[in-house]
């Protein structure tokens, strides 16, 4: 029969392995990069005489270096385009007008040339004197963010606060069983390690690939906590039910007699998840998959953090694992201490 | 007896779910289903004196409402608002802005146009506002909303100002025809510092409907202390005198269509009424009043309707995309669980529909947040119904009939949907009230659309999959044992002990 507890420091040391980068990444700043929705940036309006696609604008507002620009159609191959702050992009322009200056102007420049003539706000097509089209901005302006950045620590306050109440929740629900202080803290401890998992591989995105944080972001991360909570819930609960039928059954059995019961519902519940997940990523819009990233993450972690993370520090805690390593470590130490007394 | 009871539960859930489907039912299908079909579409059926909402109960129509969509998933309107200086040229523009974009948050929860976006730009405010229309924005969130208190002009005589042909003449109170024809001028006292200034809803800390003796809506108002001393100068003054109210310089009219100008009938300070108007006026006025009004008026200088933030066709794709994904879950569940699979995916359906319908009526604004929460809670009620199957599973592969095993599996798969389904309900609440507290919509609109689900999910888990598991089990040919469990994992188990049709047990 497979023991799932037995190398229960092996998957500790997996854990911290696959954390340790991203806890690195997260100490280095900027530990999670802000989106344009926290920041202020730049937004200007193009409208087109033919026929543009939304993706189309997208995909080259990515290849003018602007990946994060999000553009939102107000009416007829018509656009709003906000990005990060465009360099020497003017003040504001109400009327619009044929020059914007700098990265501004070379955006509306590649825009022109790449989509066709332009159109003014009245719809007319933009030319210069001699009737030669020219590229053309309905409008732009310096614009604030649009979300407060505020949002983050409030989000992470909710959070512990849930977090809280989790674990005095577990612990009352798990009252017939000996120790059920234990079951809500090691709820506690793989819902955390799920999370800062999450947090540390968007952040190594971040740096690698440029993934910014969005809203969409702390969604996914609240959807992560939601499933991470209620798949250990799951395992714990079997725990529960053999504790109670067998009580005589030393704690390590039974939690790898839990594990093996509930492997086949939670392989199959998570391959339900990432399998929901994977289609969006395929064939979804491209605009959320910031949010999919998180989730496909969140859901592999969140299922292996319940059989190997928080099942497995209940036996580490009936069986006294920590309490021994320290006894390893101080006796080699305390002859230094009398030797130096 | 447990069998006419199963049947009336089932003709209970058909109807619920019939009722749903007709709710969440979109007025523009094509956008979800393939358009090769001539789906039903439009608004659905009238049915006069009735509607969901109950706003409006005589003559009104039984519309299907449309599903409330953020603006990430469907745009809205975009105004663009410019502060007018030219009666205030002292005000520093930061501080107005700044000011100005409070209060249309403010507006905007009082409103309850959740999700709404609001950033500076330039000199100007811009605000994305979902689903309603350029002109129900400019009166909900575009007006100054500066309430004034007026009384009527009169010269050293007495006499009253009207206007007539386009000039003011004075007239004796006594012929005065109309209140409609006077002219209003701003009530002025003096404030406790020895300032004349205007009485205005500046003044006001708290104001909400109310009814008259009649039945009939009023605004109650409040002062704050500075108010309630200019109000009990300008009260003492007007006795016996009327006293109409402005709000951004027209004055307020009654159900009538005449001005509303009570006669004051004795000195008073701290409160006072406005009666007469219609209710759905006079909600909108006391949403406006509590928001507080703009200290410099703003002209829209811009509006025009905007597509969603996420892009149209990503939003168009995706949908797509999840229902191809809630397609291949189901595949996966028959294809595994067999006929209880089948069930499962039957009650999921419904399951989803009725979380849609309710959506709907509460009404949600739905977003992205909304469906990740919603997505979740699919996969939550998945994953009970997945719970149940492996618990069956276990119980028939120990040689119980299918009636005791089912009702084993669920008797023993509940303590975990139950234990987990509560801890998510508490996160909600913490996440709604936290959300609500620090103003960050986007974790109270997860939460609450994620109670919802959770909250339905353990409907659809327990009553409905049983519900369709019993009535099934009670037809013979769905007792054949390679309906509900592989062979191969049977006889894994040691022993083919498996009868040519499994047992119903004692109960059934």
């Amino acid at each position: 029969m497979l023991d799932f507890v037995q190398k229960r420091n092996w998957y500790y040391l997996l854990s911290l392995l696959v954390l340790l980068p991203g806890v690195i990444s997260l100490i280095i700043p900027p530990g999670l990069k802000p989106g344009i929705e926290f920041s202020s940036g730049s937004m200007f309006e193009v409208s087109f005489q033919n026929t543009v696609k939304e993706t189309d604008l997208r995909a080259e507002m990515s290849t003018l270096g602007h990946p994060e620009a999000r553009v939102q159609g107000t009416g007829q191959n018509r656009y709003l385009i906000r990005s990060s702050v465009l360099e020497g992009s003017a003040e504001q322009t109400p009327e619009g007008g044929p020059q914007p200056l700098g990265e501004q102007q070379s955006i509306t420049r590649a825009l022109f040339t790449k989509f066709g003539s332009m159109l003014k706000d009245d719809g007319s097509l933009a030319t210069d004197s001699t009737g030669q089209p020219i590229p053309w901005t309905v409008q732009s302006s310096a614009v604030s963010g649009t979300v407060s950045r505020e949002i983050g620590r409030k989000a992470t306050l909710a959070v512990a606060a849930a977090s809280v109440a989790i674990l005095l929740y577990i612990s009352w629900a798990f009252r017939s069983i000996p120790n059920p202080l234990r079951c809500g803290i090691a709820a506690t401890i793989a819902t955390m390690h799920d999370v800062v998992l999450v947090m540390g591989a968007y952040s190594i995105f971040g740096k690698v690939f440029n993934m910014e944080v969005n809203t969409m972001f702390i969604t996914g991360l609240l959807t992560v906590i939601g499933f991470s909570v209620h798949d250990t819930i799951v395992v714990l609960d079997r725990i529960r039910e053999n504790r109670q039928r067998y009580p005589d059954l030393p704690l390590h059995e039974c939690v790898n007699n839990s594990i093996l019961q509930t492997l086949g519902r939670s392989i199959n519940t998570s391959f339900t998840v990432i399998l929901a997940v994977t289609a969006l990523l395929l064939i979804g819009g491209v605009t959320i998959r910031p949010f999919l990233v998180v989730m496909l993450i969140g859901t592999i972690t969140g299922t292996y953090s319940s059989i190997f993370v928080a099942s497995q520090i209940l036996v580490t805690w009936e069986e006294g694992d920590v309490p021994r390593l320290l006894r390893r470590i101080i006796p080699r130490r305390a002859p230094a201490v009398v030797e130096e007394g | 007896m447990h069998r006419t009871f199963d049947r009336i539960l089932l003709a209970f859930i058909v109807l619920v779910a019939a009722f749903s489907l007709v709710t969440m039912w979109p007025s523009e299908p094509w956008h979800y289903l393939p358009s090769f079909i001539p789906w039903p579409e439009g608004q659905g059926i009238k049915i006069p004196f009735f509607k969901f909402d109950g706003t409006d109960i005589k003559g009104s129509t039984l519309e299907r409402r449309a599903m409330t969509l953020g603006l990430d998933l469907k745009g809205g309107t975009r105004l663009v608002l410019e502060p007018d200086l030219t009666n205030s040229p002292n005000v520093n523009l930061d501080d107005a802005l700044n000011n100005a974009s409070q209060i249309i948050e403010r507006r905007i929860n009082e409103f309850g146009v959740a999700e709404s976006e609001i950033q500076r730009q330039g000199n100007r405010l811009a605000v994305q506002l979902p689903g309603i229309t350029a002109e129900e924005a400019m009166q909900k969130i575009g007006k100054t909303a500066l309430l004034e208190f007026r009384e009527l002009k009169t010269d050293a005589n007495g006499n009253v100002a009207v206007m007539a042909n386009g000039q003011e003449t004075f007239v004796p109170q006594s012929s005065l025809g109309s209140l409609d024809d006077a002219v209003w001028i701003p009530a002025v006292a003096t404030t406790r510092d020895g300032q004349s200034v205007p009485l205005t809803g500046q003044y006001l800390t708290n104001a909400y409907i109310g009814a008259d003796q009649a039945g009939l809506p009023v605004i109650d108002f409040q002062f704050n202390d500075e108010g309630a001393h200019l109000f009990e100068q300008i009260t003492s003054r007007l006795l016996k005198q009327p006293i109409a109210f402005f709000l951004d310089g027209e004055a307020i009219k009654t159900t009538t269509g005449r001005v509303d100008a009570p006669i004051v009938q004795a000195v008073i300070s701290d409160k006072g009424q406005i009666t007469g108007m219609k209710l759905d006026e006079a909600q909108n006025l006391v949403k406006l009043l509590k928001a507080g009004s703009f200290p410099v008026p703003l002209k829209v200088v811009q509006s025009e309707n905007v597509d969603a933030t996420l892009g149209q066709d990503s939003v168009q794709k995706s949908v797509i995309a999840g229902e191809t994904a809630m397609l291949i879950i189901m595949l996966f569940m028959v294809l595994y669980y067999r006929l209880p699979g089948l069930i499962a995916s039957v009650a999921l359906s419904v399951y989803a529909t009725i979380v849609l319908a309710v959506f709907k009526l509460w009404p949600v604004t739905l977003t992205l947040s909304g469906i990740a929460a919603f997505v979740l809670s699919v996969g939550m009620a998945v994953d009970a119904n997945i719970l149940i199957f492996e618990r069956m599973k276990e119980e028939l592969r120990i040689g119980r009939s299918l009636v005791v095993a089912m009702e084993e599996g669920f008797h023993r798969a509940w303590s975990s949907i139950r234990d987990s389904n509560v801890s998510t309900l508490i996160t909600c609440a913490i996440l709604f009230w936290f959300g609500d507290q620090f103003g960050a919509s986007l974790v109270k609109g997860f939460a609450l659309t994620l109670a919802i689900g959770v909250g339905i999910s353990m409907f659809s888990a327990i009553l409905v999959t049983r519900t369709f598991l019993r009535v099934v089990i009670s037809i013979p040919a769905a007792r054949k044992p390679v309906l509900w469990v592989s062979q191969a994992g049977t006889k894994g188990d040691g022993g083919s002990r498996e009868p040519a049709s499994l047992p119903t047990g004692g109960g059934g």
